[in-house]
């Protein structure tokens, strides 16, 4: 269960009372009409799913009912900063470019 | 016309109404149950709640509202008070106004004479929702049970407003005194919140007031 | 006899306090204080199951929650029956009735335990894959048999009479495990001030300190434990947690405690009083301090009853005043489990003799133990047990670690117990919930938990910090440590003067070599509930299966309740030998929650019966009782189904509705249909955006059916949206849609479109709708308001203010059922009082309420949608045949435009929705049927669509039904096949969607 810093309660609060919106910062295309089919397909459907630093939108839907940004560590899932619609991130995957740790044998799913 | 249907929707204390706990009919659990009881329910019915949006940092607004109401802005997770008027911050740009039943209309034109050219939204609520107060000294108790929110008093002062998950649902819990709690509960859950804070409170016995 | 193997004084029991308590039908006597496990053994109870896969006989081996064999069914009638409960975490109570789960008929004659014996070789690892795999259809028949024999418990029949419930904690640090190290840390962190939490998952605080022959300051270890509990119960902020597990570490420092509250009172909880609770608990700092299991030695029929961890031994005689056996045979690689030799010895009873599998061990402990004249076999170990129910005695040889050989032929001791020790194992589950790597540390042969992200310190046992003193500083140290990182001030306590010694390192020592050879020797058994044995481990690795996580899943290592607490770091070492790599390069598997069984009252918690789930009520629910209406769940809410009188059924009930409504006037509790106030400047151009079609000229007093569609053009919802001021619409949603399409919108005002002014709430508690229609209904509505009724002035698509029974309505003309229709909405306080009204002047039409399926009946046959219904989030407007609704030339590009342009959403042949007549008028096409157009087609048939919504219909005296079919708009006429499963085919022609009134005229009125 994340916890959770919602920038507008300025409080951290519990996974269960937020709703995961998906990836963040993928701004709606401008002039729809331009786009071809190809291009409003990645708009829609297609997301990054990086190993480590991810810029997620989530909604604090039981509290203040306001969208924000979350930028967190998809292999640690540390969240590493949490910023309001509009801003931008402080933390991002350039800034940790040290090497991908190496997987260890035999470190297998959870079963 | 004006931009803005601003309805008086209270046909006055004649009609018939029920409130969200109307069914459960508290009045006559009143004096029944435990001595002592360690949780105190009573239903805060029929007041005029009204839902207020707008810039919580355009001066204007808050000015606006003060004039209106005499009442600060509250900031984030808090909750003023004027005799029986209270202010809840909801979200950045949403209060929750609770005034004496009836007032209501009254009150939102009032806000919006004194908003008047500013951005801004008013809603009657009064019908969706209702307040349930809970007193005594295993309300804390009975609030840990239910949300994962931090109810410890170094985290939840009186004074507090919090939206927050309640049991499976969501509702906004408010610390008015030391050992008095207000929930703001909507409508058509009333019934599972009764149900649930009769479950929540009974290993430490519960009172109903009217 | 009673209690034959009871010692005459000592423990941690009180004597006074005799409980009776029944195991397998016998009824046996044991002492408060006592575990079912130490109660057992004092009773000479030695076999209390059977092993999962070969059925041998199994006895107690350990006194904590490690133990894999005595896990017992409890519980005195059907309602209270638990499973899988650990007879050494489970407190004895007067009356607890415990059965085996393992054993089918019985634990002492066993059907699988021939079969075991038989076929030992006949079940290696893989067996079930390998065997009851193939062929597939036999798999059922197998499994019933393979679970009954295995026994692994059983659910109650029966409710389960207690309550259970869920407790959120926060706390500053969180101190899992209340041993030497774990006390220490809870007082360095309370004395800071911290909220603090110190959770234990036996009966009582103290851990080994309630059982060690260790003084501490000079005093019984015990005497410092109550010390430090009554310091910590003085504290305000500080929660206590005995007979509380943590078994789950999840992110961000979020930590679930299975709490047993009056488990140890009875087969039933006290009245008013909670059996288990959930602790969810958020935790600034974690502390883990929970300590290490002793690792068994493995070596031959190692799972005889009668062989048992060293530490268990000094535990049930120091703590419970046991003595599972008379004569004992410890075998050893290390200098701690000396002490079950010490302790067996000053209980008066005899140590045959000492195996330490080291050269020549000279520490503090061994030398204590060749002073008191216990015989020390050195270079040596139990290399097998016999015996057929029971240890009846060992055989010592001489061996050799490091070539892995036996060395001398041994020699056979008379003992009734053998105790062993192969080292310890650090608790690492907890460190590793979250997929950190534990770190092999080749001084204390273990793994100990690596780095993590998360906010924790460890201490004690699980650092493989081991001697007393040191445990405790080292938990004072994190205590303090952790308090400090939460913000406190905090410092060390004094730790206590223990008796220093000197110790010995450990021998790496994990399957002890037999003279003929792993494969053929008496089963070494590595883990005992899962029945792998060591031979079955190197057959994995001849196999092929090399990655440990793989070795662990074909042997079954670890698995399931076990969590590999004993058997992991024995098995994972035989194979690491056994494919010539160390350790460290072997790697251990992963520990997942929950550390120990829960029971499934503890998941559920309140969350069970009328609680399960929230259930939403409108304001005219009670009168929908009183008149004997059926309920439907839709979404959260209850709705009105249908009104049956004395006598119908649904379908008697639905016509009688329906026709009530085509003929005078219907009444339907409408309110629980989304409503979104919406009030802003650029209100209209919100609309404009997220709907289909145009609003911008949408004037004051009129409303409008819009549908909204995601950006790939797929309906996903619908509803009127009334304009009531300029700058002010009232929005409905479906039903259950109100809450998504609220946040939806949201989501695009506040990151695609935060310029635009307009603000939305939600109204659809504020308002109850009635929603009155049927031809009648203009008339009985007129009795009741002050509106002008009149045709002209209050057209359709239009809304009206005025009072309805005496109390402020909003009165919208619209129509689902194509009839003359008025949807009242009232303040909700207010809905019951104009309810009554409405009814008692409708009785002269003969006001009929309806529910949710004459409204799906009557809708239908007009061919409206209902979206999730009739839509399946892959249809688009021009899908549903709602073209008309789209507005394509509004200048902004709205949601679903581009989309619904792609090259896939325009092309031919997409699946359209029409309606659907069943040449048969009698006969009802079912619901989701699929169709074809050519019945006769070989198997698998090209599938051309299917049933959406079908229905028998009063008003048009015969069956009908919606549904999509490939190209269907250009099909009218055509007929479509419905193959059903009782080989019959329903033929149907393609029709238009609108059955009723195509024309619209009854609306129009």
């Amino acid at each position: 269960m994340l916890h959770i810093f919602c920038p507008h309660c300025g409080e951290l609060r519990s996974e269960e009372e937020f709703h995961a919106s998906g990836q963040s910062h993928i701004a709606r295309p401008l002039d729809p009409a331009s786009c071809s089919d190809q291009e409003w397909g990645e708009y829609m459907f297609f997301r990054d799913n990086p190993r480590g630093i991810h810029h997620e939108l989530w909604d604090h839907v039981a509290g203040c009912r306001q969208y924000f940004n979350v930028t967190r560590d998809t292999v640690t899932y540390e969240i590493l900063e949490t910023y309001k619609i509009g801003e931008k991130p402080q933390v991002t995957a350039a800034d940790k470019q040290e090497a991908a740790p190496v997987i260890a044998k035999g470190q297998g799913e959870k079963v | 016309m004006s931009a803005i249907n601003v309805y008086q929707q209270n046909p006055g204390a004649d009609a018939k109404a029920q409130s969200p706990l109307h069914h459960a009919d508290l009045a006559s659990l009143v004096g029944k149950g435990r001595n002592n009881a360690g949780v105190t329910l009573r239903e805060k019915k029929f007041l005029g709640h009204l839902t207020l949006r707008g810039d919580g940092h355009d001066q204007a607004f808050a000015g606006g509202v003060h004039k209106a109401l005499g009442l600060e802005l509250p900031v984030a997770l808090t909750v003023v008070a004027n005799g029986d008027t209270s202010l809840q911050w909801v979200g950045p740009d949403e209060w929750l106004l609770i005034v004496p039943g009836g007032q209501e209309f009254a009150v939102e034109q009032k806000l919006r004479e004194a908003l008047d050219g500013q951005h801004i939204q008013i809603v009657n609520v009064s019908g969706g929702q209702s307040l349930l107060e809970l007193r005594g000294p295993n309300v804390r108790e009975v609030l840990m049970k239910s949300t994962s929110y931090d109810v410890h008093p170094n985290n939840f002062p009186v004074g507090k407003a919090v939206g927050t998950v309640f049991a499976k649902s969501q509702l906004v819990i408010r610390r008015t005194g030391e050992d008095t709690w207000e929930l703001v509960v909507r409508r058509s859950f009333s019934d599972y919140w009764w149900l649930w804070l009769q479950d929540a409170s009974a290993e430490y016995g519960l009172a109903i007031e009217a | 006899m009673s209690q034959t193997y009871r010692l005459a004084s000592g423990g941690r029991i009180d004597r006074s306090k005799v409980l009776n308590f029944s195991f397998n039908g016998k009824t046996y006597q044991g002492y408060a204080g006592d575990t079912l496990a130490a109660a057992l053994l004092a009773n000479g109870v030695d076999i209390v199951g059977r092993s999962f896969k070969y059925s041998r006989p199994r006895g107690i081996i350990a006194a904590g929650t490690e133990e894999p064999n005595a896990i017992l069914q409890i519980g005195s009638s059907e309602a209270t029956q638990i499973p899988n409960v650990r007879a050494t975490q489970q407190a004895l109570y007067s009356g607890l009735v415990a059965t085996s789960t393992n054993g089918w008929p019985n634990v002492n004659t066993d059907v699988m335990g021939i079969l075991g014996k038989v076929g030992g070789s006949m079940m290696p690892p893989g067996f079930y894959y390998k065997t009851f795999m193939y062929p597939k259809s036999f798999w059922m028949t197998y499994e019933k048999y393979i679970r009954k024999a295995a026994g692994l418990g059983r659910a109650p029949l029966q409710n389960d009479p207690d309550s259970y419930d869920y407790m959120n904690q926060h706390c500053d640090v969180l101190i899992v495990g209340a041993g030497p190290a774990g006390l220490a840390a809870a007082l360095a962190a309370a004395r800071s001030g911290a909220r603090v939490i110190l959770a234990d998952e036996q009966e009582e605080f103290g851990g080994t300190l309630l059982d060690t022959r260790e003084t501490l300051d000079g005093k019984p270890a015990a005497e410092w434990v109550a010390a430090v509990v009554a310091e910590l119960e003085a504290l305000p902020d500080v929660t206590l947690l005995p007979r509380a597990t943590v078994n789950g570490y999840h992110d961000h420092n979020f930590l679930t405690i299975h709490e047993r509250l009056t488990d140890h009172l009875g087969d039933r909880a006290p009245i008013g009083q909670v059996r288990q609770r959930v602790h969810r608990v958020r935790a600034n700092r974690v502390v883990l301090a929970a300590g290490a299991h002793e690792r068994p030695l493995v070596y031959g029929n190692n799972d005889l009853p009668g062989n048992m961890l060293a530490g268990a031994v000094s535990t049930y005689v120091r703590r419970y005043g046991v003595a599972p056996g008379r004569k004992l045979v410890l075998s050893t690689n290390n200098d701690h489990a000396y002490r079950a030799a010490l302790d067996w010895h000053d209980a008066g009873l005899q140590v045959v003799a000492i195996a330490d599998a080291r050269h020549n061990p000279r520490g503090s402990l061994v030398e204590e133990a060749r002073a008191k004249g216990i015989r020390i076999l050195t270079s040596s170990a139990v290399i097998e047990s016999r015996g057929s129910k029971h240890v009846t005695g060992a055989r010592v040889a001489a061996i050799d670690t490091q070539a892995h050989k036996v060395t001398s032929p041994g020699e056979w001791l008379d003992c009734d117990l053998v105790a062993t020790s192969g080292g310890y194992s650090p608790v690492v589950h907890l460190a590793s919930h979250l997929g950190g790597r534990p770190v092999w540390r080749e001084d204390i042969l273990g793994f100990v938990p690596g780095d993590a992200p998360q906010k924790r310190v460890c201490v004690g046992g699980i650092n493989g910090v081991y001697p007393l003193a040191d445990a405790i500083a080292d938990g004072f140290e994190g205590g303090a440590r952790a308090a400090t990182e939460a913000g406190f001030k905090a410092s060390v306590g004094n730790v206590p003067k223990t008796v220093a010694r000197k110790e010995e390192a450990t021998l790496a020592l994990f399957q002890v070599p037999h003279d003929k050879g792993t494969a053929r020797a008496p089963k070494q058994f590595v883990d005992q509930q899962n029945d792998v044995t060591a031979a079955a481990i190197e057959l994995a690795t001849r196999e092929g299966f090399e990655s440990v996580e793989h070795v662990k899943r074909y042997t079954a290592l670890g698995f399931g309740t076990d969590q590999g607490k004993l058997g992991n770091i024995n098995g994972l070492a035989i194979a690491a030998r056994s494919l010539g790599i160390g350790i460290p390069q072997m790697g251990t598997t992963m520990f997942r929650p929950n550390y120990t069984p829960v029971t499934f009252g503890a998941v559920a918690g309140r969350h069970c019966g009328h609680l399960f789930e929230p259930v939403r009520f409108t304001a005219l629910h009670a009168w929908h009782v009183k008149n004997g209406a059926e309920f439907e769940d839709v979404g959260q809410w209850k709705r009105p189904w249908y009104f049956p009188k004395a006598g119908e059924d649904i379908h008697a009930a639905v016509a009688r509705e329906c026709k009530a409504v085509r003929d005078s006037v219907g009444l339907l509790d409408a309110s629980t249909l989304g409503k979104i106030d919406i009030q802003g400047p650029d209100a209209r151009e919100f609309l404009n955006r997220i709907y289909t079609n145009a609003w911008t000229k949408l004037d004051v007093g009129k409303a409008r059916y819009g549908l909204m569609c995601k950006e790939d053009g797929m309906v996903f919802d619908d509803g009127v949206t009334a304009c009531v001021a300029d700058n002010h619409f009232i929005m409905t949603t479906t039903t259950g849609g109100a809450a998504r399409v609220l946040q939806w919108m949201e989501l695009y005002l506040q990151t695609e479109w935060p310029e635009l002014k307009v603000y939305f709430t939600s109204v659809t508690d504020h308002w109850a709708t009635m929603t009155l229609s049927g031809p009648n209904s203009r008339k009985l509505l007129s009795e009741l308001t002050d509106i002008d009724m009149d045709k002209e002035a209050f057209p359709f698509m239009t809304w009206k203010e005025g009072k309805v029974g005496g109390v402020p309505a909003r009165v919208f003309r619209i129509s689902f059922t194509g009839e003359l229709s008025y949807e009242v909405n009232v303040q909700a306080n207010y809905a019951m009082g104009v309810l009554e009204k409405i009814v008692e002047a409708g009785k002269k039409y003969n006001l009929t309420p309806y529910g949710t399926e004459t409204m799906h009946v009557l809708r239908a046959e007009k061919g409206f949608i209902i979206v999730g219904q009739d839509t399946d989030g892959s249809m688009t407007a021009d899908d549903l045949n709602m073209s008309w609704c789209v507005g394509r030339n509004k200048p902004y590009s709205w949601i679903g435009l581009r989309g619904m342009n792609r090259e896939d959403v325009v092309r031919e042949n997409r699946k359209q929705l029409v309606g659907l007549k069943p040449v048969d008028p009698n006969v009802w096409l079912p619901e989701g049927a699929q169709l074809v157009f050519d019945p006769k087609q070989p198997i698998p048939m090209d599938m051309v669509g299917h049933v959406t919504s079908s229905y028998a219909s009063n008003s048009l005296g015969y069956s009908f039904a919606m549904g999509v079919v490939k190209g269907g708009l250009k099909r009218m006429g055509e007929r479509v096949y419905s193959p059903q499963a009782d080989g019959s085919v329903i033929e149907a022609e393609i029709v238009s969607s609108v059955f009723f009134d195509p024309k619209g005229e009854r609306q129009n009125v």
